[in-house]
């Protein structure tokens, strides 16, 4: 069973991701074949069995929640791209653009 | 001494201590030969040829002093030129993941992997290329160019790890450290004749890796020979206060049994899967495999055939889970806090724009296949039904391990690594399925969360490597040293080397 285009274009927006007509049409082919695939999954009988969320028995020790010393503020702002007073800048969220 | 560049790791390690050479001999020697080969292979996204030079000084001098004194330094790796792929972050070297979306990103952090090595004397001496975010079988998927493999440069050298094992292979370094979430260090190393290690999950801590498919990932070793690998996985592994995933179990000491007579493997039982050796696997591929599962034999191990049944559905399990884990970690890649921007009217829009312009197609693939696989009315069906069918494949190899069934237990399973040997570059052209099926040896241990070992065992009529791959319970690597180094005290596969 295909994806239809407005499938693609619902996935698309909530991955974020601008797409192209082209790559819209091409990824609706592309990701149906590999949906196709995957539904063999749909053949097994996994009723009593419980899904894998950690391939290792038992939790990892938790750490002592304490605060420690970690990047400065400095060192987290050299790499954005755009700041301003300490702080990484953005549109406004708030405002509608008519 | 011949070429300082054909050195292994173990042998540069005992000449720089012995003052036969410098760590800035080897560093130049390393660098001359990268220089020469780069045109024609691209392994590298990243050089550090300074920074590299002045701590094969630092190293030199420090080296200088024990000589003098006649003691042993303390630090293992003093001197030691190694390749990073660029999905680790070493503090002040650009980290892109193959990706347009992290260009001129400058890490501000060392991943935990790459400081207990550095710590341990190693000297950086750049990034290696990668699939976009580790996600492909070939490199092809980098945004800056293919890896070429070096045993024909019109071949891929397979990936994600592609330029660590291009550079190992081409001696242009002794060893590299690649990842591994669905075969992306043991491919690559089985397309260009290297050894390469898959550690048991949560054994080499991920902190500073970039993630991709976190409950998969693993960071791993490539290097010329077994021992090589474990020297480097020795130092890496172990508990990480940075990576609350990692085990806390002692790391398994490793003993090369020593030659007192005894045949090296006896005692020691060999699984053969049958589901491993089916329809469209290469003959050389097999005869390869077959032929040294006969060498370990005659190594004193025994061999049995067993039967992994859940096998085939790793693949669809894997283009699951990964997909849908992938879809979560690259949510941070948005424009706002590193990387490149696309400016907008709205930040929704830069959202959109900075992803949907810097991110491949691979990668925007995988990240709608999760996306989807996790979406309301499909996640018990895709996600949800993914996660039991891991199980069954867990318990594949959990009851092929487990000591109380008398007629399946062994203590390894010894299988093909990829069903063919490298594959020509744009043999898959824009068929991503056929990609995926690149990785239907591979994915399981993955998924099963134990370890794998590929290392060469051959070569087929076109002259390009044929790996095989080891796995073992989880934490016993030391199982899978043992028996690849026995194997390559006795071939030399290991040793050939490509002519460039």
């Amino acid at each position: 069973m295909p994806l239809s285009l407005e499938e693609v274009e619902h996935i698309a927006t909530l991955a974020r991701l601008e797409l192209s007509v082209e790559e819209k049409a091409r990824y609706r082919q592309q990701l149906s074949a590999i949906l196709d695939y995957i539904r063999k999954l749909q053949e097994l009988d996994t009723t009593d069995i419980p899904p894998t969320s950690s391939v290792l028995s038992g939790a990892g020790p938790l750490r002592a929640d304490e605060s420690r010393p970690g990047l400065s503020r400095e060192a987290l702002l050299e790499n954005a791209p755009e700041v301003e007073r300490g702080q990484f800048k953005i549109p406004p969220v708030f405002e509608s653009h008519v | 001494m011949s070429d300082l560049t054909d050195l292994t790791l173990t042998q540069a390690i005992v000449a720089l201590h012995k003052g036969e050479t410098s760590s800035r001999e080897l560093t130049r020697a390393c660098l001359a030969r990268i220089e020469r080969l780069e045109p024609s292979l691209h392994a590298f996204l990243y050089l550090a040829a300074e920074s590299a030079l002045a701590q094969a000084d630092a190293a030199d001098r420090e080296l200088a002093v024990l000589r003098k004194a006649n003691s042993q330094s303390t630090k293992p790796l003093l001197g030691v030129p190694l390749a990073i792929k660029d999905v680790l972050t070493v503090e002040g070297l650009p980290c892109t993941a193959g990706s347009k979306i992290l260009e001129g990103f400058i890490p501000p952090f060392t991943a935990t992997a790459v400081r207990r090595l550095q710590e341990a004397g190693a000297i950086v001496i750049g990034k290696t290329n990668t699939d976009e975010f580790a996600m492909g079988s070939s490199t092809e998927n980098s945004a800056y160019g293919v890896t070429h493999n070096p045993w024909d440069t019109s071949r891929v050298p397979g990936g994600s790890s592609g330029g660590s094992a291009a550079a190992v292979a081409a001696r242009l370094i002794p060893a590299a450290l690649g990842t591994d979430t669905g075969g992306s260090v043991r491919q690559p190393a089985s397309f260009c004749g290297v050894t390469g290690l898959k550690p048991t999950y949560g054994r080499v801590s991920r902190y500073g890796l970039v993630a991709y498919g976190s409950s998969l990932d693993c960071v791993g070793v490539l290097a010329r020979t077994a021992e090589d690998v474990a020297i480097l996985y020795t130092i890496m592994a172990g508990r990480d206060p940075l990576d609350a995933t990692t085990a806390g179990a002692p790391v398994s000491k490793i003993e090369f049994v020593g030659a007192d007579g005894r045949p090296p493997l006896r005692g020691l039982r060999i699984g053969i899967p049958r589901e491993y050796f089916v329809r469209g696997i290469q003959a050389e591929v097999e005869a390869g495999v077959r032929q040294a599962v006969s060498v370990l034999e005659g190594l004193g191990a025994e061999v049995r055939e067993i039967s992994l049944p859940h096998t085939e559905y790793a693949l669809p399990v894997y283009y699951i889970l990964a997909p849908a884990e992938a879809s979560a970690n690259l949510a941070r890649y948005d424009g706002i806090r590193y990387g490149p921007r696309i400016q907008a009217e709205s930040m929704w829009d830069i959202f959109y724009c900075t992803r949907g312009r810097k991110f491949g197609a691979e990668v925007e693939r995988r990240i709608m296949l999760g996306t989807y696989a996790l979406s309301a009315g499909y996640y018990d069906a895709y996600y949800g039904q993914a996660q039991k069918v891991r199980t069954l494949i867990k318990r594949d190899f959990e009851q092929a391990f487990e000591p109380s069934r008398c007629c399946a237990q062994v203590d390894a399973i010894a299988a093909p690594v990829a069903p063919t040997t490298a594959f020509p570059i744009g043999a898959h052209g824009d068929d991503p399925l056929a990609m995926y099926l690149e990785d239907v040896f591979t994915l399981p241990a993955n998924l099963a969360g134990v370890p794998g070992l590929a290392f060469p065992v051959g070569f087929d009529g076109a002259g390009l490597p044929v790996g095989m791959q080891l796995m073992v319970p989880h934490f016993r690597e030391d199982v899978l040293f043992r028996m690849a180094r026995a194997y390559q005290q006795v071939t030399d596969w290991h040793m050939r080397a490509p002519s460039l």
